[in-house]
């Protein structure tokens, strides 16, 4: 395994100041500020996107391909994220999105929404097999499944083995282009018009299968300027609009759990509170519930850090959207069903990065030395030394990633003994 | 002797706001040690089920949580009421629970038999006007 793996989210170095703000943040204790820079722990970070939503000084940035990387390709496809048609407040029409997207410069859109209705057929039969583990979570938000591998080692076996909205997009827009134009498969380019930074991670390194049907990911914000002067000119194609409300749903918090088990589920947004709600799913205290969907954004995709328009108004306009013809149809057919590499291929293993040591033993004095330490830090939580509370800091000492001196108390302590030190001193050599 | 780690926690009669919170500790402490998913889903649940047995029934008490290289041990000892009648309270639908437990979804009869079932080994030790103490071990395999 490579040492350094591809994460979207980076640290712009220059512009950090090694404030606090996302080192407090980090769900998954990823961040330090060392040097008065802010640095990321690769195997620790799951690309939620949270310190970039709480950075004052942009220094968070994500990593997405550019509009003019669809050159690559001879045929390019645009696969708009459901949550794409809430950036348009005043558009209550998704072909008039659809169109302006395919004028500027792709030969096909398919929408992720579409995706999304095969998924939820999919998941739906997931839900038929008694014998899954209980509830049955949620694949879609990466962020939240790399949370679960990370935080949660006694639930990856609950998360669904189903593939991403926009995996089974971008295979089944691949498929139809070539059929229906005569085209090779691989001469296809399919790019998601990403509002996170996981799913560009999702597709460099895909959770569950090798590798991804997606080309690329261009961030919202990249295109919503020339996209906005696109709505008004594009001419109005209705065939470009193949998804139901069911799945244009996906784009908000709560969208999947409708579509897949309205009757018996639960969804949570936002990344500390997914984490609640995982300790309680953990010690089994929700007993006799079907479906999980957590969202690591405040509203689900809507609320993603590469949006340009507010979460609420965003999911006010999808709210709006995802419900003109209230119907359970989601509209698949058998055929799609068996077509399509729908399920993973690889199960999805816990990653151990919390662990302190690969040997119990070692991992237990070290545990040992980490309560000892922490008996002897102030409790502040302060994160002036660098780790986001005590106990982190603790353990970076233990590890040997941090000295006791870079706690400013237990310095300023420390000073206060040396200088009563020097006073005694004076006193004793005045004779 | 191979390295043993012990944590002691309080656990105070009624504590509804920090109940919990052993298990969230414990369940940290686990991860980070490096406990397999199996181990650590079978204690997560037995752990939550004694702490709030502790907080709903007894008078008060410890957890504490032992891990040595074989097993991980947790062991809770409260200064009383007691159980009266052993085999009553582990049968399955049994609860003395309040009415203020109930209405926060506790008090379904399962605690001390899910307890039993997750466990490698369970043991049960109890004296009204003393207190009961509850030993279990999981194995790492």
């Amino acid at each position: 395994m490579p040492q350094t793996r591809f994460h979207s989210v980076r640290l712009e170095k220059d512009k950090c100041r090694g404030c606090t703000n996302c080192l407090k943040r980090c769900p998954t204790e990823a961040i330090r500020v060392r040097g008065g820079r802010a640095h990321i722990i690769d195997e620790r970070c799951i690309d939620c996107g949270m310190c970039i939503k709480v950075c004052n000084y942009h220094a968070k940035v994500a990593v997405t391909d550019p509009l003019s990387s669809i050159s690559r390709y001879k045929y390019k496809i645009a696969l708009p994220a459901p949550s794409l048609y809430g950036q348009f407040g005043g558009v209550r029409n998704i072909s008039q999105i659809l169109n302006g997207l395919k004028q500027m410069g792709f030969d096909d859109v398919f929408e992720v929404a579409r995706g999304a209705d095969v998924v939820s057929q999919a998941i739906r039969d997931r839900l038929k097999n008694p014998d899954l583990p209980r509830p049955v979570i949620s694949s879609a938000c990466p962020a939240f499944v790399r949370l679960i591998q990370v935080r949660f080692p006694s639930l990856v076996d609950n998360i669904v083995d189903v593939r991403q909205p926009m995996e089974v997009a971008a295979m089944m827009a691949k498929r139809e282009f070539a059929r229906k134009n005569n085209v090779r498969e691989k001469d296809i380019g399919c790019f998601f018009i990403t509002p996170c930074p996981a799913k560009m991670t999702a597709i460099r390194h895909p959770i569950g299968h090798e590798k991804s049907a997606v080309d690329g990911a261009i961030s919202v914000l990249e295109i919503y300027g020339l996209l906005s002067s696109q709505l008004r000119k594009a001419p109005i194609d209705p065939s470009l609009e193949t998804a139901t409300d069911l799945g244009v749903g996906w784009a908000r918090n709560g969208g999947e759990s409708y579509a897949v088990c309205p009757e018996n589920s639960m969804s949570v947004d936002g990344i500390m509170n997914c984490i609640h709600v995982l300790e309680e799913i953990e010690d089994d205290r929700l007993q006799g519930l079907e479906f999980f969907e957590g969202a690591a954004c405040t509203g689900g995709c809507v609320g993603g850090p590469l949006n340009f328009e507010n979460s609420y108004v965003a999911r006010a306009s999808i709210h709006r959207l995802a419900t003109r013809n209230p119907s359970d149809d989601l509209n698949v057919d058998s055929g799609t069903m068996t077509k399509y590499d729908l399920y993973n291929s690889e199960s999805i293993h816990p990653k151990k990065v919390m662990m302190l040591d690969e040997d119990m033993e070692k991992a237990v004095a070290k545990m040992e030395k980490i309560d000892e330490v922490l008996a002897s830090l102030p409790g502040y939580d302060c994160g002036s030394c660098g780790s986001p509370t005590c106990r982190t800091f603790a353990e970076d000492i233990v590890q040997g990633n941090a000295t006791m001196m870079d706690c400013i108390h237990k310095m300023k302590e420390r000073i206060r003994i040396m200088a009563q030190q020097m006073v005694d001193l004076a006193e004793t050599t005045r004779e | 002797m191979a390295a043993q780690l012990e944590k002691v926690f309080n656990v105070e009669a009624g504590a509804y706001t920090t109940a919990g919170e052993a298990s969230t500790t414990i369940k940290r402490t686990l991860k980070q040690l490096g406990a397999s998913r199996e181990v650590l889903r079978r204690v997560s649940v037995a752990c939550y089920e004694v702490e709030l047995n502790l907080v709903i029934h007894s008078m008060g008490g410890t957890l504490t949580l032992l891990v040595d290289p074989e097993k991980v041990t947790l062991i809770s000892k409260d200064v009383g009421p007691g159980i009266p009648d052993i085999d009553k309270a582990m049968t399955e639908g049994f609860s003395t629970a309040n009415e203020e437990a109930r209405t926060l979804g506790f008090g379904a009869g399962m605690g001390l038999p899910n307890m039993k079932r997750n466990a490698t080994d369970f043991d049960i030790q109890s004296e009204v006007g003393v207190g009961t103490t509850i030993t279990m071990t999981f194995a790492l395999e």
